[in-house]
């Protein structure tokens, strides 16, 4: 598309700039159904000035009822059914090409893919990278690590309300449903962080569940996968050891898991490699330190209606709770 | 007409300002302090009664009765009370109250815990959850409006809504009132 290519366009967060070959098939629709009906659009506008232009004298002077001869009559029967002809002709090639494009998509190879399951939480993405071996079943959260080039079978529900899981520059929207389980392939071509977002309103904080689909090389996100199956590093100085105590007496422990300790529960997100994510809060914020302690401290300052409380702590708490959070890479 | 106008105009302010139940409050900013030391379990106590916490708004909002729920499940009383029916731990839905039916009772018995299972949640969970969580608990067996509690379960229907259980009448319902400054 001619958009994609005008300098500063945001190449993220948009189905213009497809990389991979679901996104490409749609992004081909899309070009399909604008382009005809740009021409078209052009050509009425066009057809509408010339005839004012001409007219423009005898507009006021129309005579009422218009007097039509046999020649016109003739013209104007031309005209309206070459028209509907034309009409009817181009809605069916779009209409073909969108029924092309959703075979294509629901052809993508199922069987050699890799499997991701995601579930939709208010608001935030939990991740599995499931294993035969449990221990080395992945939890991560709002980042989605991929292999490029690789089939990827999106398994997706929801833990709460109807959820849409929709990353633009990858593949379509899919919702996600409470109950219900659902698949969707994909796959991711080019190396990058590309943004997704949930698109089927959630309540308060719909607009901020973003993602980020991660495109790594194969040996990358291998790599990366073995990190992530390890349980969290062991605080080594006073002040971590004393944050990890302050993790485990505070609230934290009652939402949250840091494998490897005995946090486990399940209703936030899993922290055993916190430190090694980009953003916080569903994409809300930059993974920062400072970020971390006003989301500890107040997070309903940053984003109301979130299901993580505000936090009382002291001051020295705080710091060696955040010191230790700063180890877990 | 005039008269029908400012009548319908004077409803409508009623009506959207009348009425708490979709008052909702994201940042309580609660003292900190956990206050549910101050709460006796009776109203004899040497040195006369204590000042009773205040439970706030959170009996009269239906998102704060509907966030204990949800926490309910969050932070596993289902485990131990099921879903009010009690299995581990005492029923909820019933007029059996060991330590107490009234908001700042049952808010104790949580930040305390319990002999016998029920462990303490003091500083685990902040104030404001504590009292949607008692809200929820109230409104199990009945205690609170029928506008307020939740009408509906995301699971499976286990028990009839908490809007539609008869209210149960615990028998300390209206405790003798000592009058302050007694000996």
């Amino acid at each position: 598309m001619i958009l994609a290519h005008v300098p500063g366009f945001p190449g993220n967060q948009t189905s213009l700039n497809p990389v991979g070959p679901g996104a490409e098939r749609i992004e081909g629709e899309f070009a399909l159904i604008f382009w005809i009906t740009a021409i078209v659009y052009c050509l009425v506008v066009i057809a509408v000035v010339v005839y004012v232009v001409r007219r423009r004298h005898s507009l006021s002077i129309m005579p009422d009822p218009i007097q039509t001869t046999p020649e016109s009559d003739r013209w104007a029967k031309v005209a309206v059914s070459g028209a509907m002809v034309v009409t009817v002709l181009l809605l069916f090639t779009m209409m073909i090409g969108s029924f092309v494009t959703g075979h294509a998509l629901g052809k993508m190879n199922r069987e050699t893919a890799y499997t991701i399951d995601v579930y939709a939480h208010q608001w935030w993405w939990e991740v599995h990278y499931p294993n035969n071996e449990p221990d080395k079943t992945v939890v991560t959260a709002n980042e989605i690590h991929v292999p490029i080039g690789v089939p990827l079978r999106i398994h997706g529900t929801s833990r709460d309300v109807i959820h849409s899981f929709w990353a633009p520059n990858v593949q379509g929207k899919r919702d996600l449903m409470p109950g219900y389980d659902t698949d969707v392939m994909m796959q991711v071509d080019q190396p990058g962080s590309w943004r997704g977002q949930c698109a089927e309103y959630c309540g308060e904080q719909h607009a901020h569940m973003s993602f980020y689909m991660v495109g790594e090389s194969g040996p990358q996100f291998k790599q990366w996968l073995e990190q992530q199956a390890q349980s969290s590093v062991s605080p080594t100085t006073p002040q971590t050891t004393h944050g990890q105590q302050v993790f485990l007496s505070h609230g934290c422990v009652m939402c949250h898991t840091i494998r490897g300790t005995p946090a486990g529960s399940r209703v936030g997100p899993d922290l055993t490699h916190l430190a090694s994510r980009s953003t916080i809060a569903a994409g809300v914020l930059p993974n920062t330190i400072g970020n971390l302690g006003g989301w500890i401290l107040n997070a309903q300052a940053i984003k109301p209606g979130c299901r993580m409380p505000p936090n009382h702590m002291t001051g020295s708490e705080l710091q060696d709770l955040l010191a230790y959070l700063e180890t877990l890479k | 007409m005039k008269g029908l106008t400012t009548l319908a105009i004077v409803l409508c302010f009623c009506a959207f300002n009348g009425c708490k139940r979709e008052h909702r409050v994201f940042d309580p900013g609660s003292s900190g302090a956990q206050i549910a030391n101050g709460v006796a379990l009776n109203e004899v106590r040497p040195g006369g009664p204590v000042s009773v916490p205040d439970h706030g708004p959170y009996e009269e909002s239906a998102y704060a009765v509907g966030e204990g729920k949800r926490l309910y499940s969050s932070f596993n009383c289902v485990g131990c009370h099921n879903h009010g029916g009690g299995g581990i731990g005492p029923a909820l839905m019933d007029a059996k109250w060991i330590y107490g039916s009234h908001p700042e009772q049952i808010y104790s018995t949580i930040v305390q815990g319990r002999p016998n299972g029920m462990p303490s949640f003091g500083g685990k969970i902040p104030d404001y959850q504590v009292w949607e969580l008692v809200a929820y608990v109230r409104s199990m067996s009945g205690q609170l409006p029928t506008d307020v509690a939740p009408g509906r379960s995301d699971e499976i229907q286990v028990k009839e809504a908490e809007q539609a259980k008869k209210k149960e009448h615990p028998p300390d319902e209206n405790p003798q009132k000592i009058e302050k400054g007694q000996p």
